[in-house]
């Protein structure tokens, strides 16, 4: 795969480009859109939900940013891979490229996206009066899994979505859902052990958790949770490579 | 023609049938495809673009596929590239294929042309340093050097095709296919690209070229593919003869089965032959016959002006002798 994609690599920086060119097309400030709307949308939330969690919560706006940062960048990747075989059908029906090259790209983009978000966040941070340690290292763990992750669903959804589009509007429900369900703007510990479950299994909010536990309690997170992330990252992949292989040929008879 | 010489052939397609499913989820999408599934309704309906053609091309080559509209002609050149699988069959490639199809599409309205180009170059495996090198010569030949920075939706249909060749047309590949894009643009720039056609065609490469003009194909290929509703008509070293029973199955009222019958041709061509052996031969004797009257003419004017020699001296003596 890795000589294949220095073989296109030409291809690639190309598809970045228009990828991001197209994205701030027509905005007056560009790339700026990229820490402002999840400031707020921030704002929003603390607006809205301090008077009922901020007060048993310390550092709420830094507890909240911690979720809308991670589960932001989850939905903006996925979002925008699911789209991204279909919209460049007229590409991959006339040359032979490797077709996984277009959610590459447009991951890219969205990475580049959440690392300015992630300085703003930092800045936060400071504001916040949170004390910066060593350990904010071990936040590139949850980074890496968390692009794989996104890549792996990625796959699997910019699959489904050659063969029917109807997966948008589910995928829209499916984030709303996930978005409820990843305590973004509460915190998790009045619910019984059956609801707990269903949290421990959902990997976005292992993801945000990870990256709570180190920015606000300061401790690096247990072994078995570096293996969640781990495998659920892993198994995305999987399934995501999988079905690109087996439809490879096949996805331009859809499009 | 070229005589099949007994190297390997540069591109074999071996009994290739490419088969596309009607019915299935891209028709009818998933809540039919749930409820067909239900209630055993569900069936999908096999169609095949392309059935058992066969054809194979040597180095220098030049093959043009014929065929009314939905014969398959593009779905067999997508199985040639790689980009389909065929559904049966074999497709044996010795060599880079490079296909210039539907050469305008793909491009994006909201890029700058220059920005197309390269997108274009990357796609079609060019490298970066080689179109840095190369993009003066693209703006240049496509004449589009006051167009550089403009998004590329606002430009003409045939600026666009033009860009489209002047990138495509760099390629040095060992199989080049042709989709409909040999001549493009207004007079002068046709008869540029046209000439630049030439010269990739001349370097060596196999060539497929898919065109509705026949005398295009009688002018520049060596050998003919006849495809009729996905069936191989033909595949023939006798362009000039194929084209001659494609011309006359259009001409011909609907439902005729289209047909390549050699026997029936060579039959024709000895007819057209001797009859023109007999127009040759009248001509002939015409000529003889006039050629033969002039002689007799000439003597018959020689022999008269003798006589008036005569009659002069005679005239002369009877004067003098007078005196």
């Amino acid at each position: 795969m890795f000589a294949k994609l220095k073989k296109h690599r030409f291809l690639f920086e190309e598809l970045v480009k228009r990828d991001f060119k197209k994205k701030y097309k027509r905005t007056i400030l560009g790339m700026a859109w990229s820490m402002l709307s999840p400031l707020l949308m921030l704002l929003v939330m603390k607006v809205v939900f301090e008077n009922f969690f901020g007060r048993t919560v310390n550092h709420y706006t830094t507890y909240l940013f911690c979720g809308l940062l991670t589960f932001n960048w989850f939905s903006e990747s996925t979002n925008a891979g699911m789209r991204s075989l279909f919209g460049n059908a007229s590409i991959f029906t006339k040359v032979n490229v490797p077709k996984y090259l277009f959610l590459l790209s447009v991951n890219i983009q969205v990475l580049i996206n959440f690392a300015l978000t992630f300085l703003v966040f930092l800045v936060f941070c400071a504001i916040d009066h949170v004390p910066f340690t060593w350990k904010f290292l071990c936040l590139l763990y949850p980074m890496v899994t968390l692009l794989v992750f996104n890549v792996g669903i990625g796959m699997i959804l910019s699959a489904l979505f050659v063969f029917f589009r109807d997966i948008d509007y589910l995928w829209t429900v499916a984030l709303q859902l996930t978005m409820y369900g990843s305590a973004i703007f509460y915190t998790v510990d009045k619910f019984s052990p059956k609801t707990m479950m269903v949290f421990m299994a959902n990997p976005v909010y292992r993801h945000i958790a990870y990256v709570r536990e180190i920015v606000l309690a300061g401790t690096i997170p247990s072994l078995s949770t570096h293996l969640v992330l781990l495998a659920a990252a892993s198994v995305a992949l999987a399934v995501g490579a999988f079905m690109y292989k087996h439809y490879n040929t096949r996805f331009l008879y859809y499009v | 023609m070229t005589s099949s010489a007994p190297v390997a052939p540069i591109l074999s397609c071996n009994d290739v049938s490419i088969r596309y499913r009607v019915g299935d989820f891209k028709n009818i999408g998933f809540k039919e495809w749930v409820t067909r599934r239900l209630t055993g309704r569900y069936k999908v309906v096999d169609f095949w673009a392309d059935r058992n053609v066969s054809f194979e091309l040597a180095r220098g080559d030049m093959l043009g596929i014929i065929g009314a509209n939905g014969a398959g002609k593009s779905t067999l050149l997508k199985a040639v590239t790689g980009i389909m699988e065929p559904t049966r069959g074999r497709i044996v490639r010795r060599g880079k294929v490079a296909a210039l199809l539907e050469l305008a599409s793909g491009f994006d309205g909201d890029l700058t042309v220059k920005e197309n180009a390269y997108l274009r170059g990357a796609m079609l495996g060019y490298t970066r340093a080689f179109m840095d090198e190369t993009y003066p010569y693209i703006i240049d030949f496509s004449g589009l050097k006051d167009f550089e920075d403009r998004p590329f939706k606002q430009l003409s249909s045939g600026m666009k095709s033009r860009l489209a060749f002047a990138i495509a047309s760099l390629v040095k590949p060992e199989i080049l296919i042709l989709d409909e894009v040999l001549s493009v643009g207004d007079g002068a720039f046709k008869a540029k690209s046209e000439a630049k056609m030439r010269e990739i065609i001349k370097g060596g490469a196999a060539t497929i070229l898919v065109s509705h003009s026949l005398a295009q194909i009688r002018s520049m290929c060596n050998k003919v593919l006849w495809l009729d509703k996905g069936r191989q008509i033909v595949c023939s070293d006798d362009v000039g003869g194929v084209c001659d029973s494609y011309a006359a199955f259009l001409r011909s009222p609907a439902g005729t089965q289209p047909k390549f019958d050699p026997a029936e041709l060579a039959a024709k061509r000895a007819a057209a032959k001797a009859e023109a052996e007999r127009q040759a031969a009248e001509r002939r004797r015409v000529e003889e016959e006039r050629r033969r009257k002039a002689a007799a003419a000439a003597a018959e004017l020689a022999r008269l002006r003798a006589e008036a020699a005569k009659f002069a001296e005679v005239r002369r003596i009877l004067k003098e002798g007078g005196r």
